[in-house]
């Protein structure tokens, strides 16, 4: 390797420190009106009437548009479009867009906001997944499995329940993960035009410009080829671009009608509404463990809230469950999991996606089962590990696994052994691990294509240009693109032109999101430059009269002993040989074993795994909770770039400690006489407290290799995975300090001293949820585990028995 | 609208412009001048992304009124690079990977800047405080930490030069 894996600036680090990089809202066309949205201020209403008749009197106002205009629904997964791009009868979460405002100028825009009359009905709110349980009406949707429950799923691999009644011991806990928003520094913006053919353009801060693209050719009722969708460099995503958003459709269908430029940037605390972020999610575990520290079986039951519309929500729910089984031996494992609808901003995919909540829950229990079976937690963990190249009991193909090193190198960098249970009072040390998808094995909407391409072109002056759908979210995937494609070409990455997120030119991928752009994106651009590589080989050998396949691609030069070429020249010897050249390479994951219903969530080319240490100090008068080291070990498979590796890693340990000490998107309800109303707790950064440059404690990273095959050049995800530990790693360190168990998410001073005080009373030191409600779930499906005789396929109930 | 003409001296250079009174510094410079390397993230003071300098010293440019700018001299991220030279402290932070999405680093740098102008040699716990009113999501803000660190001995070397 002479690219991969050496720390380099990244391509677009130059464009980053000069303020050049252009985000949305930097863009500014001739003629450009500006627009704004009003939204709800009720939780959950009918809207009676909407008058705009003033607001389109007001000078300077361009264009009005409430729900009428839009007739067709959007949402990211075929099976929820449950939403308008403006509301037009029913409002569901307070900032639920209703109208909107095309103007001169924000200004204009503001005010003129302030003379639509909108007469609402107020219905009343479901606040909790509880409610949501309780109260089927009045129903926050007309679809769903029944009154406000939008999903059940039910799954059986081996009968679980009857492994872990005769285990030695069994383990029933509950956990709750408090919901949590993305935050990205960057408010979403958006700039639709039309270009001079009459396209509609939109420029957008979207993790997903191929999605966008597909809901824009939908509600705007417009062929695709009409539209193109360009993903401007996020300010920071982190999951919450992941979602097709209102003002996007809104703004282009503004700019169609008026033929201008229209552009928004939402306020901040229009971005707490958007939201899309982190589910809260109830869970029970139950977990059978021999003495020797075997699992025999898991029970894993889930209680997501979903807020008001359906989002990547269906996949969230199947997250809460789908991982459980790849990182520890788990012969039997029933999953139950139910999400609801409940008024407040729709909830989606952060950062993990439904995973860190149940692995926060499996982490803590894992620490509780060692303790009680008098077990060092490593050890523990370590004697346990899934086998590398092996299928799991839902039927996931893991490829490499590095969790063993990744464990054995925290636990010695830390210090660990010397630590453990022998800090004094009021320190200590807690470990936890994860793991992640480096993709998701099918993409959102049903088709046999590729989930990535690539195109190469390269010109007589030497110069190479790869285009590529995938987003530059911050993670560096341009940087990615670019080495890959250098790597395989023997030049330099500095070299390479990368052209990307652009619906318009470039090939289609389907965004940066479950962490598959270095693997897939990374796949397919291998095959193209492997395919110009081939072609340069050609032509160079004839010149220098060898065997193409003995020359080296190395330094910009193709070459074989002391004759060579540059690579500029070998690039004009095949010009002039093949022509005009352009390659293309393309992705598709492996095709999954699982075969039943569900089984589409879980599966990915490859898993990535991570090991983590914190050392916690807690202050037994005030609870206070201070985190002076973290150390964490990531199975990258193998490092394309170690300084944006290590700041992928460093950021997810960041966002997971932020998560676990503090960030939290809370609601509270108005007095009964103000309605009883749900409204948000703090949409504003100043209250929605996250970790600052003060509070971040010294984080030791270690990238541990171990390449996968289905990997380029062996490389897995790291955005993502280093994040899932780090906040049960933080709670078993706080039991370490100080004895108590905090179940829950935010773990907060308050929580610890009652935890504390409890203690102190001689009753039981814990915080977290004490009952899990009845929840409705379907008899599961009955999946036989690879062991039982299965083959992928559910079985009927009758055949379960005779399998098992 | 009753605009206000103003002389601003934004990067060294004298800026003629006009603009509603109301308007912030960061709006002023960002739509009324077309420096939009200064960024913003909430409008509210809360996030520090819009941070310049002004005489010097970091401000949130979203919480003044370009108004009060007259005759101060402002510095965005624009002015850092001497033609086309990076300053130390962006070429270290490209090179440490402290921009990530990049969003918060015209902000941080300035600050950082700021910090280096008054303690050439800061330690770590002094550059973490300098730089607590930045949020970043991306970083963790090790790396930045670094970066400032590295740029402070660039800075240095180059000024013993």
């Amino acid at each position: 390797m002479r690219v991969v894996g050496k720390p380099r600036r990244r391509v677009d680090g130059r464009a980053k420190v000069t303020g050049q990089t252009r985000f949305a809202d930097d863009l500014v066309l001739p003629r450009m009106l500006h627009m704004k949205l009003l939204r709800s201020p009720h939780p959950h209403a009918l809207i009676e009437s909407t008058d705009v008749s003033r607001a389109k009197a007001h000078p300077g106002v361009h264009l009005v548009l409430t729900g009428e205009d839009f007739p067709t629904s959007f949402g990211i997964l075929p099976i929820t479009q449950d939403e308008y791009p403006l509301a037009p009868e029913q409002v569901r979460y307070i900032g639920d867009p209703v109208a909107a405002i095309v103007a001169r100028d924000e200004q204009i825009a503001c005010e003129a906001l302030e003379l639509i009359e909108v007469r609402y009905r107020p219905l009343e709110t479901i606040a909790s997944p509880e409610e949501a349980l309780a109260k089927p009406e009045p129903r926050i949707h007309a679809y769903g499995e029944r009154g406000n429950i939008h999903r059940l799923q039910a799954f059986q691999f081996g009968d679980a329940e009857s492994a872990i009644a005769q285990s030695d011991y069994v383990f029933e806990d509950l956990f709750f993960y408090e919901g949590n928003t993305h935050l990205p520094i960057e408010q979403h913006a958006s700039l639709a035009a039309l270009d001079a053919d009459g396209k509609l353009t939109l420029w957008s801060s979207t993790q997903v410009p191929h999605y966008v693209h597909r809901a824009l050719a939908r509600v705007l009722r417009l062929p695709a080829s009409q539209i193109r969708v360009i993903a401007t460099p996020n300010g920071g995503g982190f999951g919450g671009k992941c979602d097709v958003c209102n003002h996007e459709l809104v703004a282009a269908k503004a700019a169609l009608m008026l033929g201008r430029p229209v552009k928004i940037c939402l306020t901040r605390e229009e971005v707490f509404y958007m939201h899309r972020g982190r589910h809260p999610v109830l869970m029970k575990f139950r977990t059978g463990v021999t003495k020797d520290g075997r699992l025999t079986g898991m029970h894993l039951q889930t209680l997501v809230d979903g807020g008001a519309y359906g989002s990547y929500g269906v996949a969230s729910t199947f997250y809460t469950g789908a991982l459980q089984t790849v990182t520890y031996e788990l012969p039997r494992y029933q999953f139950e999991a139910a999400r609801v609808f409940t008024n407040k901003p729709p909830c989606g995919p952060k950062r993990g996606h439904g995973t860190p909540q149940p692995r926060f829950g499996q982490e803590i229990q894992l620490d509780k089962i060692a303790e009680r079976l008098a077990k060092d937690p490593a050890e523990l963990r370590l004697a346990m590990l899934a086998k590398p190249n092996s299928l799991t009991a839902n039927w996931l193909r893991i490829g490499s696994i590095g969790l063993e090193q990744c464990i054995r190198t925290v636990v010695e960098r830390s210090g660990w052994a010397g630590k453990h249970r022998k800090l004094p009072p009021g320190r200590g040390v807690g470990l936890a691990c994860g793991s992640y998808l480096c993709g998701a094995g099918l993409p959102i909407y049903w088709n046999k294509m590729p989930q990535s391409g690539v195109q190469l072109l390269a010109d007589r002056s030497g110069q190479v240009t790869v285009f590529c759908g995938a987003t530059e979210i911050g993670q560096g995937s341009d940087d990615v693109l670019a080495t890959i494609v250098a790597e395989v070409l023997g030049i330099d990455p500095t070299e390479i032109r990368c052209i990307t997120g652009d619906t318009g030119i470039t090939p289609v991928d389907l965004g940066s999101y479950s962490s598959r752009v270095t693997v897939m994106m990374g796949n397919a651009a291998i095959q193209a430059a492997e395919k110009l590589k081939v072609m340069l080989a050609e032509a160079a050998a004839e010149e220098l009269e060898v065997a193409p396949d003995r020359l080296q691609f190395a330094g910009g030069r193709v070459s074989f002993d002391s004759r060579g070429l540059t690579f500029a020249e070998a690039v004009v010897l095949a010009e002039a040989k093949f022509g005009t050249l352009g390659t293309v390479g393309s992705y598709s994951p492996p095709r999954s074993p699982g075969r039943y219903k569900g089984a589409g969530v879980g599966p990915s080319p490859a898993y990535s795994y991570t090991a983590c240490v914190v050392e916690a100090e807690v202050d037994a008068q005030t609870g206070w909770i201070r985190i002076p080291k973290i150390w964490i070990a990531h199975d990258i498979g193998r490092t394309i770039n170690p300084v944006l590796a290590r700041g992928q890693v460093e950021g997810s340990v960041y966002m997971g400690l932020s998560e676990a000490l503090m960030e939290e998107q809370v609601f509270r309800r108005l007095p009964p006489k103000l309605s009883g109303a749900l409204v948000h707790k703090f949409p504003s950064l100043l209250e929605y407290k996250s970790i600052t440059s003060l509070d971040m404690p010294e984080v030791d990273t270690v990238l541990i290799e171990d390449p996968d095959p289905n990997c380029p050049f062996g490389a897995k995800e790291a955005g993502q995975g280093p994040l899932l530990p780090v906040a049960p790693a933080i709670a078993n360190a706080i039991y370490d300090a100080v004895g108590v168990r905090i179940d829950e998410l935010p773990i907060t001073p308050d929580k610890v001293l009652r935890a504390l005080q409890l203690k102190a009373a001689g009753k039981p030191a814990r915080i977290g949820p004490d009952h899990f409600p009845a929840v409705p779930y379907p008899a599961p499906l009955i999946v036989p585990p690879p062991w039982e005789g299965g083959d992928g396929k559910e079985v009927k109930r009758d055949d379960a028995a005779a399998v098992v | 609208m009753k605009v206000v003409h103003l002389a601003l001296s934004v990067n060294a250079e004298e800026q003629s412009c006009s603009f509603a009174p109301y308007k912030t510094l960061l709006e002023v410079l960002r739509e009324d001048l077309g420096l939009t390397g200064t960024k913003h993230g909430c409008e509210l003071g809360e996030c520090g992304a819009c941070a310049v300098l002004i005489d010097g010293e970091p401000q949130l440019s979203c919480l003044v009124l370009a108004l009060e700018c007259a005759g101060r001299s402002i510095e965005t991220v624009e002015g850092m690079a001497r033609g086309a030279d990076l300053h130390p402290l962006q070429s270290a932070f490209a090179d440490f990977g402290a921009a990530q999405c990049g969003y918060c680093t015209p902000g941080i740098l300035l600050t950082a800047k700021a910090l280096l102008a008054h303690e050439p040699g800061p330690s770590r716990e002094r550059i973490q405080e300098a730089i607590s009113g930045n949020l970043c999501r991306c970083t963790g803000y090790q790396q930045i930490v670094e970066a400032i660190e590295e740029g402070a001995r660039r800075l240095s070397e180059e000024q013993a030069r």
